[in-house]
């Protein structure tokens, strides 16, 4: 723990107990994303950097932490998952807005 | 409760939402530069809008005993065009004599381009050179690590930053430790989709204490709250955090960060006095009109 670090008030069951219900809704929304889109396109795993991001993120979602000496936790591996990892400045200004992942499959938009 | 919103950008909102923020306890909001949704077409267009930040609005606040101060810049989407940034820059040191006006901000960088980063350095120069705070913008979503990487090796380049006056806001899990190692300051922006929800605020909280970090609202154009801050206050009840923790992070810190201007105060500001010392705009006919709907 670092220090200064502020240790939750409450127990494991605890926090279970106040935020099941609402994380189950996520898990249920993000379920229902992904059959959207495998009615609609399956096959936008492959062409769509966005969906690739999405579909690995959800992996290290799984991911158990405890004892593998992964020193991240699972949000940061996704955030580091999601983030363009070069250090180069852009020669030029491409476009004005982020989105939301870093294509490193250089698969482009489908 | 009581709270101090530091990055509030409350040209975008309505009367009502100062309001709602009064009823929730904000004593004072704190709006830095940024970019309108659209790019203005000239250095002109930047000089109205800090005669909006620093004359209008803390007058408009003032109607509802809340303390707003403006940060100025020209912001990163816009730090491309590097004849604009020079322009818009060179009139930005007479505003700084304006008595709401705390510092430069929010400087930063956008797609990490070469040219954002000459016009943040520009920026960095132009607050050490008048002694100001700094407030920085770091990109967003997958831009948002590169950025922050870059924004921190770019100022401890510099011998003269104190980095105790220098708030490095939009942290995330992944930026958050970047910033503080560095002696930082650092806000977490409890915007709905791209930036923190309160409860993952709360985590890294949990996980780095309360040392240099604020939460804000970052309320603008897009989907936003601007009573994010007392949303956050509400979460850190129901995850148990004690009174006093909630008023260190939504009050003392902010406070103890942007004291560090002479200017900064959260007490009441009387109603018609928060312009009487405002850079009066050349023309006569500059008439501020608070209050009163087009």
């Amino acid at each position: 723990m670092q220090p200064g670090a502020i240790p939750s008030p409450k127990t494991g069951r605890e926090l279970v107990d106040e935020y099941f219900i609402e994380n189950r809704t996520r898990l249920l929304e993000i379920a229902a994303f992904l059959d959207r889109l495998d009615r609609t396109d399956p096959s936008l795993v492959d062409r769509d950097f966005r969906v690739r991001a999405f579909r690995e993120a959800l992996r290290l979602l799984d991911a158990d932490r405890s004892g593998s000496g992964e020193p991240q936790t699972r949000v940061e591996r996704i955030q580091h998952l999601l983030s363009d990892p070069t250090t180069e400045p852009l020669e030029k200004l491409d476009m004005k807005s982020a989105r939301g992942a870093y294509d490193r499959w250089q698969l482009g938009v489908a | 409760m009581r709270y101090v919103d530091l990055h509030a950008h409350m040209v975008s909102r309505t009367t009502d939402d100062y309001v709602q923020m009064a009823l929730t306890g904000c004593v004072a909001v704190t709006e830095p530069a940024f970019w309108a949704g659209w790019d203005r077409s000239s250095a002109d267009g930047f000089e109205d809008y800090f005669r909006h930040l620093t004359d209008f609005e803390p007058k408009r606040a003032a109607q509802y005993g809340i303390r707003h101060f403006a940060w100025l810049c020209l912001n990163p989407k816009e730090g491309e065009d590097r004849q604009l940034a020079r322009e818009v820059l060179s009139r930005i040191p007479r505003y700084l004599q304006s008595p709401t006006v705390l510092g430069i901000g929010e400087i930063g960088l956008n797609r990490v381009t070469r040219n954002e980063i000459a016009t943040f350095r520009d920026h960095v120069d132009l607050a050490l050179e008048h002694d100001q705070l700094i407030h920085i913008h770091t990109p967003h979503l997958e831009d948002k690590y590169k950025g922050t990487r870059t924004i921190v090796d770019i100022l401890t380049e510099y011998d003269r930053i104190d980095p105790s006056r220098v708030m490095i806001d939009h942290a995330e899990e992944h930026t958050l430790p970047i910033i503080l190692e560095n002696g930082f300051w650092t806000g977490l922006t409890l915007y709905p989709q791209t930036k923190v929800s309160p409860e993952r605020a709360i985590d890294m909280f949990e996980r780095w204490g309360t040392e240099r970090i604020c939460v804000a609202s970052a309320c603008d154009w897009g989907p936003s709250l601007p009573d994010a801050v007392p949303h956050f206050a509400l979460a850190m009840r129901r995850r148990g955090h004690a009174a006093d923790v909630i008023d260190r992070i939504v009050y003392h810190n902010p406070i103890a960060f942007l004291g560090q201007s002479p200017k900064f105060s959260v007490e009441p500001a009387p109603r018609d006095a928060a312009s009487a010392a405002a850079v009066p705009r050349a023309e006569a006919d500059a008439k501020s009109s608070a209050g009163v709907a087009a």
